[in-house]
């Protein structure tokens, strides 16, 4: 017979997951039988300082936002990195002390290019 | 409480795993409530604590100094019409809202209210917590984009790009508590604690404190980082077009997550639910004291809001960018150095 690993400690996890969602949506539906509903177009359009809106709502956007959210994917996968090198700490001592200098050298290097860029400045 | 349920139930459901079940939804009940009623009642204390920092009374009406006040908008808002804008992407603005609100409540799991009091005690607590605030991040964006109006789609970029921004601050500032304690479960973390100078981080980790504490604000968009709902510019950014009981579960969520983020701080550099250790000190519970720190910087985050006027956007994306990450790096490096030099 095949040993499955259960994770057993998640349930509740789940469990909480599953309740929230019922909270949200249960909060909804609730509202959804006692609210009125009384609509006409006017009151449908979308807000715009009192005007009738003018043009497409989802337009281009600064390319910056592009740029922020691909920085924060290599930092964030950095500070992934970190998390298991702090808790094993205590284990790799000296050894993971001098690796992890060098991988934040590595990343320190992309960081002042991104700044040079002027990636991180906002105009 | 297991043992509690043992005693009271007959032996064929207390020896099954339909006990440990039921234990598990008790304290899931028991969370969920108190965060939706911490929620609820943090809008009136802010509302009151603001009102008289400006020499104001704030809500006064219903009930005695307005104690009444949520339960009064909780029912307001329930009876308020539901506006869905034309055009909008009608199934992601459903889902948005509660996308925002289970990410803020699912959070709660790993969080320990005293030694024995925690939903779920996993070991990687920490990254599980910063894991579910990116999670929110998908509430912010979807309604930006689903309400079809300028306001709030700008309003849900400009949030989310803040929110990225300082998620990596707020990650990196908590290395240095993970360092220390060896441990990213919230229950070592406070264990860990007790050998410290007056048994709390904040005076070996004060760089990584005061980034957290500045990231925290900005996470949860609270003053001076409150952009996204900046009033003057973006009405209220990516949430403009939500109304009645849907705007309140993104209010919800906020509220929950400044709680949320008052218990991190409080468990990660404040030693938890431990206190001095001294005359009648000792025989208070250690939840009280636990919701003594966390109600301290609640009270922290309002009156910064009363204090502090708003960053502008190239401010704020410059602090977080150039001046938090860098810090926080270097805090890592001399934290691992400092722990090397003693250990050794």
């Amino acid at each position: 017979m095949t040993e499955y690993y259960i994770p057993s400690n998640y349930l509740p996890v789940l469990i909480l997951l599953i309740f929230s969602v019922f909270t949200g949506v249960s909060v909804l539906v609730f509202g959804y039988f006692v609210r009125p509903k009384r609509s006409y177009p006017e009151k449908l359009t979308p807000y715009e300082s009192g005007i009738p809106p003018v043009g497409e709502p989802r337009y281009r956007f600064s390319v910056r936002f592009y740029i922020i959210a691909m920085l924060f994917v290599i930092f964030d996968v950095e500070a992934v990195f970190l998390y298991p090198w702090a808790v094993a700490y205590n284990k790799i001592g000296l050894y993971g002390f001098i690796e992890m200098v060098i991988f934040i050298f590595i990343l320190l290097v992309g960081y002042i290019y991104a700044w040079k860029k002027d990636a991180l400045t906002w105009e | 409480m297991t043992e509690f349920f043992k005693t009271i139930l007959p032996p064929v459901i207390a020896n099954s795993p339909i006990l440990d079940i039921l234990v598990i939804i008790i304290k899931v009940f028991i969370v969920v409530n108190f965060a939706m009623i911490n929620g609820m009642y943090l809008s009136y204390v802010e509302r009151k604590v603001i009102g008289h920092m400006q020499v104001r009374l704030g809500p006064m009406r219903t009930g005695p100094h307005g104690i009444l006040q949520p339960i009064a908008d909780g029912i307001k808002l329930f009876f308020k019409e539901d506006i869905i804008p034309a055009n909008a992407d009608k199934p992601i603005f459903f889902i948005a809202p509660v996308i925002s609100l289970t990410a803020a409540l699912a959070t709660l799991a790993v969080i320990p209210f005293w030694e024995d009091f925690i939903i779920a005690d996993i070991n990687i607590g920490i990254l599980y917590i910063l894991a579910l605030s990116s999670l929110g991040a998908y509430g912010i964006i979807l309604a930006g984009w689903a309400s079809n109006s300028k306001y709030s789609f700008l309003g849900g970029l400009r949030s989310s790009a803040q929110v990225l921004s300082y998620e990596i601050a707020m990650g990196l500032s908590l290395v240095g508590v993970m360092l220390l304690a060896g441990s990213a479960n919230l229950l070592d973390i406070v264990k860990a604690q007790e050998n410290m100078p007056f048994g709390m981080y904040l005076f070996v980790q004060p760089i990584g404190f005061f980034v957290f504490f500045m990231a925290a604000l900005a996470e949860t968009n609270r003053a001076p980082f409150d952009l996204p709902e900046a009033e003057s510019e973006l009405v209220a950014g990516y949430f403009v077009e939500y109304s009645g009981m849907r705007f309140a579960l993104f209010y919800a969520a906020e509220y929950i997550g400044m709680v949320l983020m008052s218990f991190l701080a409080a468990i990660c550099f404040l030693g938890g639910w431990k206190g001095p250790d001294f005359w009648f000190f000792s025989k208070v519970p250690p939840v009280i004291w636990l919701l003594i720190k966390v109600y301290a910087f609640i009270f922290f985050y309002l009156w910064i809001r009363a204090t502090l006027p708003r960053y502008r956007y190239d401010q704020l994306m410059g602090l977080g960018w150039k001046l938090f990450i860098p810090l926080t790096l270097a805090n890592i490096l001399i934290t691992g150095l400092v722990k090397l030099l003693i250990e050794t």
